[in-house]
């Protein structure tokens, strides 16, 4: 949780309205439909979802690296101030060395094999940060350390494929720190790795951030990730923010039907029944390519009526800070399931 | 031994040494991935196997599907050496499910010459009576019928995790060796395949021998667990004492660092020291004493004997038999 005074400052990220269409050749997929949120610095954004759902798209529009095929549109989309949708390609690559990073689900995509970690690690500096070669390369060891590295001098001149995929993705982490980001994304940066590395990894991302009072957006699909690290969850489906809130709400009050079948769906350990039935979301998600309308959850949602093909109210919490999107109005579906099940929420 | 004790599964001091080359020039060098294990698998059990990525967990499931031939060492079916037995008898019994629906089934097949292969490979029945057999079994894993004509590619991943289970069941074998069944499913599949996985279980008396990354997953589904550090066993035990007291440090760090879905506990430390281990060079003594935090001077030069009682077995100098 954030303390620090420069949390009540403006949010340092803003978007509102983020719309990414995609177009293909069985028509235009409508991959994200107008997602809004606010970031904080000292803030920690988690996205969860299916996957499909939009949240890599998300991550990349915010970092401008959708490629010259695929346009986002946006009402907004500022990072301290800098609207992201008009920005030149310059500024965008100025901002993305050197106050934006984004750490990518799968690091030989982002790594370069044809040029050493050291390398790899140093350009960020010398590059962007006017740094000499001898600082930055000091600041890469640092960093390669204090993710868990060993011998790490000499790992600075070995190239990408000679190292583990636990490795690899521990680089990435410390070649998005380099620069001291003030925005960081990380896309399932710990899905590959070990429980033991992944809580030792979250703990470092937490502790640096914490230090540097960066924000973060973490996307996972690990519901007890999101509980452990985020301020903030946001939740995603089939490419629209269903749910949105402070985490211990979204814990304890679900509020859109998606979320609450997300939470049901995992064994809680010391709670769930060992070798009980656990709670599923049968079905799947729809296709998004052509008309979109009504919500998209409505071939999967136990609640479905027949209201759920027009347009979707908005709830939102009086202080704004907790909202969702379905028919049916904010606590009435909690008290039915607190009936239904006999447990209190 | 009565026929009902006798494991329907078991390994007697199994090693699997693999030759490594480092870099272009380098000589290879031994690389031990599974070190002398011994286990048993009781019928009906399901035996959780855990350990971190690449401390041999596959090479184990590879040498019970008889994919790979252990270095040393016993494979039993029944009582019976696996060498004894022919390959395709075998495949009959013990049958895989991999983490990859994606990668493990043909593209270019349609799922119902997926699934009915084995039984042509065995030949088992004609096309009619394999067609019933192929309906039967999608029924049961929870699939329309009507996706025999489909290919891989128009399914989604829970859907083709479904049709992997079902090729693995459909020569009805007694043990199903699942490797990371559920790892690149996203949760709300995950809770299917697990509960389909369990009931299956409870429905034919299959004994599962469960590899995966997700302490969650393996204590709501195992009967036993065992945690593999660098090629050894180092503790087996029922899942109830396991996870309620574990006793090796190795095991305890793997506890701590699940993290439950309970906001505000923030992320736990383990105590851990970052450093993997090098396979090619493990240490010496107890394989764990870099990062162990409750090493001694012992730990260091003195591999630890396995202690065996009633809570089952463990490997590690602070519980010397
Ligand atoms: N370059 C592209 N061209 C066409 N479609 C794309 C492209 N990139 C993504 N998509 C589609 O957009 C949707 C959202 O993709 P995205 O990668 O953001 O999902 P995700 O939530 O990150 O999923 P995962 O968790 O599997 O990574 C999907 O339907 C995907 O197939
Ligand atoms: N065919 C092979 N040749 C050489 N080394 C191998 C081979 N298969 C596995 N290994 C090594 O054996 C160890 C155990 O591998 P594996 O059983 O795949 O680990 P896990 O499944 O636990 O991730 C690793 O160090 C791995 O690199
Ligand atoms: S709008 Fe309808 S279909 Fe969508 S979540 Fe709400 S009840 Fe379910
Ligand atoms: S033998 Fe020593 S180093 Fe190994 S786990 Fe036990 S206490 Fe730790
Ligand atoms: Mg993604
Ligand atoms: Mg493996």
């Amino acid at each position: 949780m954030c303390q620090s005074k420069s949390c009540q400052d403006t949010p340092i990220l803003s978007i509102d309205n983020l719309t990414i269409d995609i177009p293909t050749s069985a028509g235009t997929l409508h991959a994200v439909r107008g997602i809004s949120l606010d970031l904080k610095r000292g803030e920690t954004l988690c996205i969860v979802g299916e996957s499909g759902s939009g949240k890599s798209l998300t991550s990349l529009a915010l970092m401008g690296l959708l490629g010259k095929r695929i346009v986002p549109r946006a009402d907004r989309m500022e990072f301290d101030g800098i609207e992201l949708t008009t920005a030149s390609a310059r500024t965008m690559r100025k901002l993305r060395g050197a106050r934006m990073a984004m750490i990518f689900q799968e690091p030989m995509t982002s790594l370069n094999p044809a040029y050493t970690i050291g390398d790899q690690l140093m350009e960020a500096l010398t590059l962007h940060g006017g740094s000499s070669r001898k600082k930055a390369r000091a600041r890469a060891i640092e960093l390669l350390e204090k993710v868990g590295i060993t011998a790490a001098e000499s790992r600075l001149s070995q190239y990408p494929h000679q190292l583990s995929g636990g490795l690899r993705q521990r680089v990435m982490i410390a070649m998005a720190l380099m620069c001291e980001p003030e925005l960081i994304i990380a896309d399932e940066p710990t899905t590959a790795l070990d429980v033991t590395i992944q809580a030792q990894i979250l703990r470092l991302l937490a502790d640096l951030q914490r230090e540097m009072n960066m924000a973060m957006i973490l996307i996972t699909h690990d519901l007890g990730v999101v509980a452990r690290v985020a301020d903030k969850v946001a939740v995603m489906y089939a490419g629209e923010l269903v749910e949105t809130g402070p985490v211990k709400e979204i814990f304890a009050a679900p509020s859109h039907p998606y979320t609450r079948g997300l939470l049901r769906c995992i064994p809680l350990p010391g709670k769930t029944k060992r070798g009980s039935v656990l709670g599923t979301i049968p079905g799947i998600v729809p296709s998004l390519v052509g008309d979109v309308e009504g919500c998209t959850f409505r071939t999967r949602c136990e609640h479905a009526a027949p209201a759920c093909r027009g347009p979707i109210p908005l709830h939102s919490s009086p202080e704004g800070t907790h909202s969702f999107r379905c028919i049916y109005k904010p606590g009435s579906l909690q008290a039915e399931a607190a009936l239904s099940t006999g447990t209190s929420v | 031994m009565s026929q009902l004790d006798t494991p329907v599964l078991e390994l007697r001091n199994v090693t699997k040494t693999y030759s490594v080359k480092q870099g272009l020039f380098g000589k290879p060098k031994p690389l031990t991935a599974v070190n002398d294990v011994s286990i048993k698998l009781a019928r009906g059990e399901v035996l959780g196997l855990v350990g971190e990525s690449g401390c041999g967990k596959s090479t184990l499931a590879k040498i019970l599907l008889g994919l790979e031939a252990p270095s040393s060492g016993q494979v039993l079916v029944d009582g019976q050496a696996l060498g004894g037995q022919d390959r395709l008898a075998l495949a009959r019994r013990i049958q895989p499910i991999f983490q990859d629906p994606y990668s493990s089934l043909n593209p270019r097949k349609n799922i119902y010459d997926i699934i009915a292969l084995p039984l042509r490979v065995h030949s088992i029945g004609n096309e009619v009576s394999r067609q019933k057999s192929v309906r039967e079994i999608l029924d049961i894993v929870g699939l329309p019928a009507r996706v025999m004509n489909s290919y891989p590619s128009q399914m989604s991943g829970g859907q083709r995790q479904r049709v992997a289970i079902a090729r693995a069941l459909i020569m009805k074998p007694e043990i199903v060796i699942c490797d990371e069944p559920t790892s690149a499913l996203d949760v709300s599949v995950q809770s299917q395949i697990l509960n389909l996985l369990n009931e299956l279980r409870q429905e034919f008396g299959l004994t599962y021998l469960f590899i995966s990354h997700n302490l969650a997953v393996i204590e709501h589904l195992a009967t036993r667990v065992a945690v593999m550090y660098l090629g050894r066993i180092v503790e087996e035990a029922s899942v109830e004492s396991l996870f309620d007291a574990a006793r090796h440090p190795y095991s305890d760090a793997l506890l701590k660092s699940v993290l439950t879905p309970e906001p505000g506990l923030g992320i736990p430390d383990t105590h851990l020291g970052m450093t993997y281990p090098n396979p090619i060079a493990p240490p010496d003594g107890c394989h764990f004493h870099p990062r162990c935090p409750s090493a001694m001077d012992l730990c260091k030069s003195q591999r630890p004997t396995p202690l065996f009682d009633a809570a089952g077995r463990i490997e590690c100098h602070l519980f010397s038999p």
